[in-house]
């Protein structure tokens, strides 16, 4: 893969309306089983706007940047060799239903490893007032030819 | 009437307790149900030829899904998902989801820093499958500050 596209800042996505079917169908699918996921009453009566997101939610709006990365055409990453290494998620605030998100994708660094790229994505996503939400950070390992 | 989540009180936990516990059982069910959600459609979550045909040993379990159920303990004991401020990572085995036995996944959920000034608890995740941990250094930090204003 392309070692130069370090440093580069994609354009931010769509925005990502929270919706809170999908927070739901969400928190089911990680086997979530607090009330504040699910029930909006529990969650207003914690302080919150609506139901909130579980903590790996944002790799919805994630995905869409990775998408970005993997569309990219100098950046010479074959999807069917990139395997997921690390992942971290680092909120200001939670995401609750009817947050609208944008991403922004950086590549923070590629490196070389014995044959193989790792390529650490950035993706920072703030809420409709431009106000930082969550981070999400991927370290994706790009095996090179065998 | 629902109540305000009653947040652990820092001054009650000691670096090494487990605070919490649990076990997951995966089948192909829970990986079509999470690629749904997630919009993560890799075939190697669902279909054994295209697996094997990529060098797996079979249908692996999403790592974004271990990582999701991981957490679910410690957000029970928190008693709010919010109180969740940073969750990290590395996945170093794969779950391997067998078409008719399915996986099972256990999880324990250990104190292992304490900053009292900030009210973060440092909760250390052991994952563990077939015998194997399959998470690396997976650390939550709970913040046991009150979420509401």
């Amino acid at each position: 893969m392309n070692p130069e596209i370090q440093g580069r800042v994609f354009a931010p996505t769509d925005p990502y309306l929270v919706g809170r079917e999908k927070v739901r169908e969400f928190a089911r699918a990680v086997f979530a089983t607090n009330p504040l996921n699910y029930d909006v009453d529990a969650a207003r009566a914690a302080g919150h706007a609506d139901v909130v997101a579980p903590p790996t939610f944002p790799i919805v709006i994630q995905e869409r940047t990775l998408a970005q990365l993997l569309a990219e055409p100098d950046a010479g990453i074959d999807f069917t060799r990139v395997v997921h290494g690390d992942q971290r998620f680092t909120y200001t605030r939670p995401i609750v239903a009817g947050d609208e998100l944008t991403a922004t994708l950086t590549i923070a660094s590629v490196k070389s490893l014995g044959g193989h790229s790792m390529v650490t994505a950035v993706s920072e996503m703030v809420d409709a007032t431009g106000a930082h939400v969550v981070t999400a950070t991927s370290t994706l390992v790009v095996r090179g030819d065998e | 009437m629902p109540q305000f989540s009653q947040l652990p009180n820092i001054a009650d936990l000691t670096v090494g307790d487990i605070v919490a516990t649990a076990e997951y059982h995966l089948t192909r069910d829970s990986l079509v149900r999470y690629a749904g959600a997630s919009g993560d459609f890799n075939p190697i979550h669902y279909r054994d030829d295209f697996a094997i045909a990529v060098g797996l040993p079979g249908v692996l379990a999403h790592g974004m899904l271990t990582m999701g159920l991981a957490v679910q303990c410690a957000v029970d004991w928190a008693g709010d998902p919010s109180s969740v401020v940073d969750y990290q990572v590395r996945f170093t085995r794969p779950v391997l989801v067998d078409a008719v036995t399915g996986a099972d996944v256990t999880v324990s959920a250990k104190v292992g820093a304490l900053d009292t000034e900030a009210n973060v608890a440092r909760i250390d995740l052991t994952v563990t499958y077939d015998e194997q941990t399959v998470l690396g250094k997976a650390q939550i930090r709970v913040s046991l500050a009150s979420v509401a204003a």
